[in-house]
């Protein structure tokens, strides 16, 4: 269950990525950090989905 | 100022309309049940969907005329404060992945067709349930307003005045809905969704080329907001204000009644499960959407329509698309928003109308209510709904909307307690719940309408300003948080206070929550995991 916390708390503490640097092709950090963690939470929650499938 | 109107634009979105609509009347036939005249049927698609099309539904629900006008407006608009849109959608769902697969669970074992009705069997409190059937049906009608402010802002920039399309639109809508029910919006949510993906991923590319880079957009964005006092970055005081919009908003998305249909219509416990990692797909879409509001500011896009002091800033996006697309691709692109927001605005009318015929409608009017009887009321409730949404468009601003939209998740966040908690557990007093629920919305209405904007002098904004109670700080925080919080102190402590006097009968039992819903064996139950 630790796994679901992880991106709360790494996108709802703006502290950890309201920077502008670096950049990627000219995206300031801020901007690609939180699209980043669109992955991030789609690996997370698949991995808590896979991990229950057989035991609810 | 009222842009050209273009032939070959308005050719293209009516010809995308008639096909939608005609798909609409097929889904009629499709996963065909023997009679459509229930709400099992009619307004859930008989529980059937699978991973797929639960995936387009759910999608089409959350992703919605709201994402792709408003949320760049408010980049365009307010700089950083304006992205909160991402962060909110990547925390929705692991915070409501086990919230949304027990209460699959539950309503498939009892036949629970909406979160009103699953209060009432589990707390045993007919008060509290209509609290909760209420709120739900409030805090939707201005979110079905909202998805025809999409369609609106199209037609404004495509030069075609009057109300008139909005009407065309409505009665199509209505008319589908009525006789397909919840199939339609699912089979057109396909279409829309192709469309939206197409469009997003030809806007990321090919405006930035044509701007010169994400270096350029960002700083020429730079240079524009610092002349308005913004900035691409958040300060230190928009932090908390930040962080409790995308929260709240990520707790209060999946109480609305359209996403509890949307969770209810699928077919199984781990088909919902399982969406919940394939849901954020959509939020990347939306996170690229939300930058248009950037590119519109670099492109030097001008919005139409309102007022000289207060433009119609949900205009941007079709704007800047008819300023930088072929009008051909132009037209597709119209046509994906005025679909995007029809398919939501379905998904809507019919949870809505469901609320109300057998939370509001069969208890309280007619206890011998037949199934017939309630799908048919649910029906005629739902035209009813979208009669009144585009009422409120045409009568109303646009960016009054807007702002209503958003004090709908104040709102809607406060049946919480009872739904949320009461899937683990029945500690809580169902009196102190109600109570819970007067407190934290007495509360949420106060603060809202003491906040004040540029335009409104009262329920100006959703962000509640620390200032407003005399503290010396520019910090704002998101006001269901606050009325929350009032919510939940109040019914726990009543909790205590009244633990004595007689509870309302649990029709459910822990079981219930795990059921898989799927004909495979299932292993023996476990207690569940904490989330």
């Amino acid at each position: 269950m630790l796994l679901l916390l992880l991106p709360l708390v790494a996108v709802l503490v703006p502290e950890f990525y309201n920077y502008r640097s670096p950049a990627i092709g000219g995206m300031p950090f801020f901007y690609w950090y939180q699209l980043a963690w669109v992955a991030g939470v789609a690996v997370c929650t698949w991995i808590v989905y896979a991990a229950t499938r057989n035991s609810r | 100022m009222i842009p050209p109107f273009n032939a070959l634009e308005f050719g293209i979105v009516v010809a995308m309309f008639a096909i939608v609509t005609v798909l609409g009347f097929m889904a009629t036939r499709w996963k065909r049940a023997t009679s459509l005249a229930s709400i099992e049927e009619w307004g859930l698609g008989g529980r059937r969907f699978g991973t797929w099309v639960t995936w387009f539904l759910i999608g089409g629900d959350l992703y919605t005329a709201y994402t792709f006008v408003a949320v760049p407006a408010l980049l365009f608009g307010t700089g950083a404060t304006g992205f909160f849109a991402v962060p909110y959608t990547i925390a929705v769902f692991p915070l409501v992945m086990f919230a949304a697969a027990r209460m699959w669970s539950v309503c498939h074992e009892h036949g629970y067709a909406t979160a009103a009705e699953f209060v009432r069997g589990r707390q045993g409190s007919t008060v509290l349930a209509l609290l909760v059937a209420i709120t739900g049906i409030v805090a939707t009608i201005p979110y079905i307003a909202l998805q025809l402010t999409g369609i609106k802002a199209v037609i404004e920039v495509m030069g075609i005045g009057g109300d008139w399309p909005l009407w065309i639109a409505f009665i199509a809508l209505a008319a589908y809905t009525w006789t397909s029910g919840l199939r339609a919006p699912a089979l057109i949510a396909f279409v829309k969704d192709i469309l939206i993906y197409v469009m997003i991923l030809v806007a990321a590319i090919y405006i930035p080329y044509k701007l010169g880079g994400y270096d350029v957009i960002f700083h020429r964005t730079d240079t524009a907001l610092a002349a308005k006092g913004l900035n691409t970055l958040l300060t230190g005081s928009q932090y908390l204000g930040y962080s409790t919009l995308a929260l709240g908003s990520a707790l209060a998305l999946f109480l609305y009644p359209h996403a509890v249909t949307g969770v209810l219509a699928s077919r199984s416990r781990e088909t919902v499960k399982k969406n919940m990692s394939l849901l954020p797909a959509y939020s990347l879409m939306l996170g690229f959407i939300a930058l248009l509001g950037y590119m519109a500011i670099a492109a030097h896009v001008k919005p139409v329509g309102g007022t000289a002091k207060a433009p119609d800033s949900t205009t941007i996006v079709p704007v800047l698309f008819n300023s930088q697309f072929p009008h051909w691709f132009a037209g597709i692109a119209f046509g994906a928003i005025v679909i995007g927001a029809l398919v939501p605005a379905a998904i809507m009318g019919i949870s809505a109308a469901n609320t109300f015929a057998r939370d509001i409608y069969q208890p309280y009017f007619r206890r011998s209510a037949s199934d017939r009887e309630q799908g048919l009321v649910s029906q005629i409730v739902s035209v009813v709904l979208k009669l009144g949404a585009v009422a409120v468009i045409v009568s109303l601003k646009p960016s009054f909307a807007i702002e209503f939209q958003l004090i709908g998740g104040v709102i809607v966040i406060q049946i919480l307690p009872a739904v949320v908690l009461g899937l683990w557990t029945r500690w809580y007093h169902r009196w102190a719940l109600v109570a819970g629920w007067v407190a934290g919305m007495g509360l949420s209405i106060y603060m809202l309408w003491v906040t004040s904007s540029k335009t409104a002098a009262h329920f100006g904004s959703a962000s509640f300003a620390f200032k407003t109670w005399g503290f010396d700080t520019k910090m704002t925080i998101w006001t269901g948080i606050v009325g929350l919080i009032a919510n939940l102190v109040v019914s726990t402590v009543l909790t205590l206070v009244l633990g004595r006097l007689p509870r309302g009968r649990d029709e459910t039992s822990p079981a219930d929550y795990e059921v898989a819903g799927e004909p495979a064996a299932v292993g023996p139950m476990e207690a569940p995991g904490a989330v």
